[in-house]
């Protein structure tokens, strides 16, 4: 089985993160939860170090901790023992329990054991009110980090959400966008008057500000009660072109529930943001507020003005799948051609989604390439001679070796300050997104040329 | 111009009962946690003779307890082997391990020229799939090989086993004795360093050590030219720490055969047994090594510390008194009365800033130790320290190493039975040789441990979690901590800087003389910063400033 289009067996230098990381990220969007790793101690120390780095702020992840002994009777005791000493210690109201290669090639059956555990602590009835648990299978040797991110939400949904009396209310579900995309969101639905709950929410959780006294588990996140009531809302805003044929927890939702599905690509650029603000109009009933229109007015007035020294230009975008391809539509828009759109994922459904999102624009579909890693696109990318390149920090060894910018997007980002703060989504983020671009190319022209000039 | 001296620096005070700390630290445990903590924790008390507490270290965490502790797979691949530019390290498993192994740690390398090979900045994995869970990876390992040879041919490919590896009994080792006989050119071998082997990442840097004594180590019999030939084992080059520390090599004229590792190439440890003397910087991820080679080729080694000015110019004095010669004696004291005005200077300035201050540090199985140096430069105290994944003789000295008691988890990694080699054993000092430096005061295989040189009535605490750092920052209010980066920002929202010594928060060098002055800087920009002092607003600060409506 091949399950990618990558020329080599083995991967050199990853364009993609692990499962478990994906689902320890959505948990800490949740209030009151820790995520918690079933397996060896490593894999939480890893993950936590690694999400640590792009966001600067606290990032506790427990861990059952397991060892050889463990390995080969299996796990179980240690991940009673851990969830205890997580609910005692840390006061969670949520545990998220994701699995590990180890866990899931042992065969752990960990629904089972917290099943166990919730009747063993209900027998012994000393440890006051249990918090909610939440599992998910997320072994990285199938997968990446986004689909650990989706399975940790679809669980979540599927373990909590209640049905009953309508309420109105409109669930979002963003996928791994930044803090900053967060609160915009926010912020856009409340323009429109639309109650929402946004699962996961990191705005707070992950970009939260500077105390005197530590909290243990910060504030913020999708409140337990509203996640709970998400079986009532009347739509589920799901974002992500390459889930739409999959069974996400928006699906789940419709399936269940009655919830209706809206499943939109992610909002970037101006297209995207058009259909995501349509659909807002119809569900809120009225018009977006005169902020949004003058900021879509504005990107288009500067999409005017940035034209001339953006068109033409090639660049190679990498990175998730759906972050990706909301960045192809958006660079089609401003008449840059994405000519490599490249992702560590594989869901199968990449290329169709680039293929939409880019119809009608370029002059010649972008090569789009599943299941890379930073050495195909080096090969890839080479004869194509780029202008540009747009994603995370990995890629930076490229842009060093080619002398081409490389605009910071997405997740991770170490070597540069405030990736949590990136916007992305939205007119707003559009434009911001515009900016960076022109004025990488602005400080490139200017750094080649032999003459300094100061007017561009 | 006199170095710095600790002693002058006067004794620290510690106003606060260290004993009714402990108590308050294991009040919110479970009974059983509470016991197996109490051991783990201690209030250091040096006895005349140096004789200190015991302590139990280096058993498991307790599941659910967040700790600092990596894996196995963490302290062979990206500890010891991560600094290794030339050697092709390839990931065995799914993704995230090789992901996050990355060059995460800050290793600095500086290849001999522009086509030398430089590996450090790749990622090499075999990225498992279901399929090789299910039908075995070694197909793949194999064909990940053979890639990696005919795209960079490098002289060594070293193989990683991840979690999943060991379970699903793909023979890694087998591989790697293939595929070596296969290529003929390209040394291959394997660590077995699965993550959920070991109780930290110092079985990993067991497993990766045996692995390049095993299968490196004195494959290359040239002697090089130089007097004073010596190896520098346990320095990571971390922030260009090893280039300071070259520096000085360079100056006082002795030649370095090998670092383990940092900025280290395989073919100077292949050449390493060649050496003199063995320098210890970081006991606990190497001690063993020093003695397999003092046992097998005959090299004597000594402890040194680069981190702190006096603790410096002690150690190349030390190196100077090993060798009895006057040249070199002399060439240290140039070199030290050199160097030290630059740092007297900042000292004085940054201390006027600094005295009185006190730090934590919990890090590492050596980093709590050295450093503490530094801040007693600066007249800051340590009040607390504890290791990662130290063992006892880091804590207590070598003194304990006969009455350590070998549990299951460290059966579990290999020990090594090394014996003289038949033609190269060479005792590089006769008997009276030993007796001489022993007068002369260079302790040879000795190390004190990091609870001797601390205050009694301390704090020590292996193994600290998140949940004890909070407890001991609300009653202890410390001026700096210092642990790595996953304790950063849980330890800054509590209003207290925090400097980590893992990565060293992208800063450094801190070692050697100009480290001194980076590192006594650093903390004075940190202890001293203004900004904790505006987390209220002057409307939270002062709540009768807040405006009023006139009708109000």
């Amino acid at each position: 089985m091949k399950s990618h289009n990558a020329p080599y067996t083995s991967t050199t230098n990853a364009c993609k993160l692990c499962k478990p990381l994906g689902a320890c990220l959505a948990f800490r969007g949740i209030e009151g939860a820790v995520p918690f790793l079933h397996g060896s101690q490593g894999c939480a120390t890893y993950m936590r170090r690694y999400i640590i780095s792009h966001f600067r702020e606290p990032m506790d992840i427990a861990s059952s901790s397991l060892g050889e002994k463990q390995a080969v009777y299996g796990g179980g005791p240690n991940l009673k023992q851990g969830l205890k000493n997580v609910q005692t210690k840390y006061g969670a109201r949520l545990i998220g329990v994701a699995t590990t290669c180890l866990t899931e090639t042992i065969g752990d059956d960990v629904p089972g054991l917290v099943k166990e555990f919730r009747r063993e602590m209900a027998e012994s009835n000393g440890h006051g009110d249990l918090p909610a648990l939440v599992t998910v299978s997320t072994p990285s040797f199938s997968g990446t980090h986004m689909e650990g991110f989706h399975a940790a939400v679809k669980a979540v949904v599927e373990q909590m959400a209640e049905g009953g009396p309508p309420t109105g209310t409109v669930n979002l579900l963003p996928g791994f966008v930044s803090p900053a995309d967060l609160r915009y969101l926010q912020e856009v639905m409340e323009d429109f008057g639309l109650p929402v709950i946004i699962l996961p929410d990191i705005s707070e959780t992950l970009d939260g500000p500077a105390q005197t006294d530590y909290e243990k588990i910060p504030a913020g996140g999708t409140p337990m009660k509203d996640i709970q009531a998400m079986g009532r809302s009347r739509a589920t805003i799901e974002f992500g072109r390459t889930l739409f044929s999959q069974e996400t927890a928006g699906r789940f939702l419709e399936n269940h529930f009655g919830v209706s599905w809206r499943p939109l690509g992610m909002p970037i650029g101006l297209r995207e943001t058009d259909r995501f603000f349509q659909v807002l109009e119809e569900l809120s009933g009225r018009p977006a507020a005169s902020g949004h229109a003058r900021e879509r007015g504005r990107l288009l007035d500067a999409m005017v003005d940035g034209h001339k020294y953006v068109f033409g230009k090639k660049a190679v975008v990498y990175g998730e799948e759906d972050l990706v391809v909301g960045l192809a539509a958006f660079l089609a828009e401003i008449g840059v051609r994405p000519v490599l759109c490249a992702s560590g994922g594989h869901s199968g459904n990449f290329a169709e989604a680039i293929a939409a999102v880019t119809a009608g624009l370029l002059p010649e579909p972008p090569l789009v390439r599943e299941g890379m890693d930073f050495y195909d696109i080096a090969e890839e990318a080479q004869s194509l001679a780029p202008d540009l390149l747009i994603g995370h920090s990995k890629g930076y060894h490229l842009a060093r070796k080619w002398k081409t910018p490389l605009i910071r997007v997405g997740f991770p980002i170490h070597d540069r300050f405030g990736g949590q703060r990136i916007l992305h989504l939205g007119y707003r983020g559009a434009q911001s997104l515009l900016d960076k671009i022109v004025n990488a190319l602005l400080e490139k022209k200017q750094q080649d040329s032999p003459v300094g000039y100061g007017y561009l | 111009m006199a170095t710095v001296n600790a002693e002058e620096l006067g004794a620290p005070v510690i106003d606060i009962n260290a004993e009714e700390v402990k108590k308050e630290l294991l009040s919110k445990y479970p009974t059983k946690v509470a016991r197996k903590r109490a051991k783990q924790i201690v209030v250091n008390e040096v006895a005349p003779d140096g004789a200190v507490p015991e302590i139990a270290v280096n058993v498991r965490t307790i599941p659910g307890i967040i700790s600092q502790r990596g894996c196995t797979y963490a302290g062979c691949k990206g500890v010891v082997l991560g600094p290794t530019r030339d050697i092709v390290n390839i990931t065995h498993g799914p993704i995230g391990c090789g992901f996050y192994s990355w060059l995460t740690r800050r290793n600095q390398t500086k290849p001999p020229g522009p086509e030398a090979h430089n590996f450090m900045t790749y990622c090499f994995s075999t990225d498992m799939q279901d399929e090789q869970i299910i039908f075995g990876g070694e197909k793949k390992l194999r064909q990940a090989i053979q890639e990696a040879y005919d795209l960079f041919h490098p002289k060594a490919i070293g193989l990683f086993a991840t979690c999943p590896v060991g379970l699903i009994g793909d023979d890694v080792h087998a591989v790697a004795r293939e595929m070596k006989e296969k290529l003929g050119d390209c040394n291959v071998f394997a660590f077995s360093c699965e993550g959920y082997k070991g109780v930290s990442q110092s079985a990993g840097h067991h497993i990766a050590n045996n692995g390049i004594f095993t299968h490196v180590v004195g494959l290359d019999d040239t002697v090089k030219e130089g007097e004073f030939k010596i190896n520098m084992l346990g320095e990571y080059n971390i922030g260009g720490d090893a280039f300071e520390i070259e520096r000085l090599f360079d100056d006082i004229g002795v030649t370095l055969i090998s670092t383990f590792s940092g900025n280290s190439s395989y073919e100077y440890f292949a050449n390493s047994h060649t050496a003199d003397l063995n320098l210890i910087m970081c006991h606990r991820s190497i001690n063993y090594v020093a003695e397999m080679m003092e046992t097998k080729f005959g090299i004597p080694w000594i402890k040194v510390n680069f981190i702190g000015a006096g603790a410096t110019a002690k150690s190349l004095r030390k190196i100077a008194g090993y060798f009895e010669n006057k040249e070199l004696s002399a060439l240290v004291e140039e070199v030290i009365a050199r160097e030290m005005p630059a740092v007297e200077k900042v000292r004085e300035e940054v201390k006027a800033n600094c005295e009185g201050k006190r730090a934590m540090l919990f890090v590492g199985g050596s980093r709590a130790h050295h450093y503490q140096e530094l801040f007693q430069e600066i007249g800051m105290e340590t009040i607390a320290a504890g290791y990662e994944f130290a063992h006892r003789d880091d804590y207590e000295g070598r003194r304990v190493l006969p009455s350590i008691k070998v549990d299951a988890d460290s059966r579990n990694i290999e020990e090594l039975h090394v014996e003289p080699d038949p033609e190269r054993y060479r005792p590089r000092l006769a008997p009276e040789g030993i007796e001489r430096l022993a007068k002369a005061g260079i302790e040879l295989s000795g190390y004190e441990g990091m609870m001797a040189e601390m205050a009694s009535g301390s704090l020590i605490i292996d193994d600290i979690s998140q949940f004890e750092t909070e407890k001991l920052i609300e009653i202890y209010r410390p001026d700096i901590i210092c642990a790595g980066i996953k304790e950063k920002y849980a330890i800054q929202k509590s209003g207290v800087p925090m400097k980590q010594l893992h990565s060293y928060d992208s800063g450094g060098p801190y070692a050697g003389f100009k480290g001194a002055i980076n590192f006594y800087r650093e903390i004075d920009r940190m202890v001293n910063s203004k900004v904790w002092k505006y987390l209220k607003a002057p409307w939270q600060e002062h709540p009768e400033l807040a405006a009023k409506y006139v009708w109000e």
